[in-house]
């Protein structure tokens, strides 16, 4: 079987993707697009919109994994001629090791728009922001047309299809941070301020953009919803492979044979994509770790290599399904290498704003750059590990980012730690020689 | 004439930003709750236009969205993608992120420096390329990647940079 064929049945938020020419209306009509939004604005009312969805089991797909329906449940419920609400896709993909986004808007920005259109009426919301990456050209440009289209084609703007319900959508592309991608910041920076997060609560449902409430959903979320209002909830809990509800956009990068992005069941093994779609690891490679989706997710063994990718499985293995985009460690890379590079990254893009993440992080950095280069002592593990006790866990810093950075130091400190202390006794890190590696 | 500024194309820069710029910006303000929430892409046009931000267009933009200069050079100075400083005729962005770690982006990392003949951040002699780090460009199973102005390449060997540069540097001129 192959995992690229198109088939809008089992694998729906791939099949009129089309990076070199997305569907246009017409194409993305015939393709069985806006389908779900004409069953939804012909009867359905919002609450029945957000029971459908709560009920298929679709959990966010940017990495938190949170139940999609629930969310929206928590906006208040006034109509959209009472009070003004947003809803805002989190396209600001930039989560290191993830690519499946770019994906979405550069080969079929419709399903988006279409999604973003139903979502809007399930919380009544009047207004809608696409924040797109700064870096994704190609997709802004499309996005933009897209939405254009939309509006000629009369399912954006007052009273779409007749139903009384007005929505405009806009496309805005980021400054380029990091951490935009966490939704408060996102919103600060739709406010035209330097995106620092905001503690919760108040959540953006009650108090969002404008301090209105608001709704934050990835790409890859907003991409399903019309598929579950066109083919209802049965259909889409058969899609997966575990108790949650739909297909995942997987992928692949690092030593693979076929790196890159393949649409399977929820819940699908890392075997399967590893060695079926991405055809195993390169000749004369190894897998000898893991980080299962995305830079923020704590690495895992090769032990792992046949883990059931859902939501619960890798956190009981003490990583997290992330975005579901696996990067590869190689028995041929140094694992101290690999944790350097990814602290420079959390170093860099911390926002500044919480004392633990903005001078922790980079002393973490100078640390591993120390014992990768040979200057290292035995108690710098030992200060490796204070610093993921006292930046790490959730409620020391204001959001995500200090927790999402120590995840990948905490776990290789432990998996890698022979590599580790046979650094710092001298010489500094080592990429593996052949031989080791064949014992 | 203040200095002798120049866009990124090598043309003076102008004292004020051109009218359908001032425009645009102006009803961009207008459209948000507050004028403030359109200063980023007003900044994101502005560099578009110019290569790069300077101190009098800043000033231009806060004045039109109503702004402090130290407020919006704040959010300018916060996001990797605006320009404060002048910038070459071609932006080289290569990502410096985990996937391309993995696939050997020091190697060309260091053909890129050795052929333009400057370090990361710095722009070369004739302003044609200015070479930058960026985070993960999200072309991770095309790893090593970079971008040059709007366009993804990757992947990207040592022994591809010569070739790469050579027709941007032909294309610009």
């Amino acid at each position: 079987m192959s995992y690229t064929a198109k088939d809008p049945e089992k694998r729906p938020l791939l099949a009129l993707v089309d990076q070199a020419d997305p569907p246009d209306v017409a194409t993305y009509e015939r393709g069985g697009g806006f389908r779900g939004l004409r069953r939804v604005l012909s009867g359905l009312s919002p609450a029945e919109v957000i029971d459908e969805v709560t009920k298929s089991k679709l959990r966010g797909r940017g990495g938190a994994g949170f139940s999609t329906g629930m969310k929206w449940s928590f906006v208040p419920k006034e109509s959209q001629k009472e009070r003004k609400k947003y809803i805002v896709a989190n396209g600001d993909e930039m989560e290191p090791g993830t690519f499946k986004d770019r994906l979405l808007v550069e080969g079929n920005p419709l399903q988006l728009v279409e999604g973003m259109i139903i979502s809007a009426y399930a919380i009544q919301a009047s207004h809608g922001v696409i924040f797109l990456r700064g870096e994704y050209h190609l997709g802004l440009e499309r996005l933009k047309i897209a939405v254009e289209q939309a509006k000629a084609a009369g399912f954006l703007g007052e009273n779409i299809l007749g139903s009384g319900f007005d929505f405009e959508l806009i496309v805005h592309p980021s400054g380029g941070r990091y951490i935009c991608g966490e939704e408060t910041a996102l919103l600060t920076a739709l406010e035209g301020r330097r995106a620092n997060p905001r503690t919760k609560p108040p959540f953006p449902q009650v108090s969002g953009l404008w301090g209105a409430p608001t709704v934050v959903n990835n790409i890859e979320t907003f991409s399903n919803i019309p598929h579950i209002m066109a083919n209802g909830i049965d259909w889409y809990l058969g899609l997966s492979a575990c108790g949650d509800g739909g297909t995942k956009l997987y992928g692949v990068s690092g030593r693979a044979k076929r790196p890159g992005v393949y649409e399977l069941p929820l819940g699908t093994r890392m075997g399967i994509l590893l060695e079926e779609c991405a055809g195993g690891m390169q000749d004369g490679y190894r897998l000898r770790a893991f980080l299962p989706g995305g830079a923020s997710t704590a690495f895992l063994g090769a032990e792992h290599a046949d883990i059931v990718l859902d939501y619960p499985t890798p956190e009981k293995a003490g990583s997290r399904l992330g975005t579901g985009l696996a990067i590869l460690l190689d028995d041929r890379a140094s694992p101290i290498g690999m944790i350097r590079n990814l602290e420079h990254f959390f170093a860099q893009e911390s926002c500044g704003w919480c004392t633990p993440c903005r001078d922790g992080l980079p002393w973490v950095e100078k640390l591993l750059i120390d014992i990768e280069e040979g200057r290292g002592g035995p108690d710098d593990i030992l200060r490796l590990q204070d610093a993921c006790r006292l930046i790490g866990p959730m409620g020391r810093t204001f959001c995500a980012h200090a927790p999402g950075a120590i995840a990948p130091l905490e776990s290789g400190l432990r998996l890698f730690r022979e590599d580790f202390e046979r650094a710092v006794q001298g010489g500094g890190a080592v990429v593996p020689s052949a031989q080791e590696r064949a014992a | 004439m203040l200095t002798a500024e120049r866009t990124a194309s090598g043309a003076e820069m102008p004292d004020r930003i051109a009218d359908d710029l001032v425009h645009t910006i102006t009803e961009m303000g207008h459209h948000d709750v507050l004028p403030r929430g359109a200063c980023i892409e007003a900044l994101r046009m502005v560099q578009e236009r110019y290569g790069w931000i300077c101190d009098r267009h800043l000033k231009q933009v806060a004045d039109i969205l109503g702004m402090s200069l130290a407020d919006i050079d704040g959010v300018a100075t916060y996001f990797n993608l605006l320009f404060r400083k002048p910038v070459g005729k071609n932006v080289i962005m290569l990502c410096d992120s985990v996937s391309c770690w993995v696939m050997g982006v020091d190697g060309v990392r260091e053909k890129l420096c050795r052929k333009l003949g400057v370090s990361m951040g710095q722009t070369t002699q004739d302003g044609e390329f200015t070479l930058l780090p960026i985070v993960c460009l999200g072309h991770c199973d095309h790893a090593p990647a970079m971008m040059i102005g709007k366009d993804l390449y990757g992947p990207v060997r040592p022994e591809d940079i010569d070739a790469i540069i050579d027709e941007r540097r032909g294309a610009a001129s």
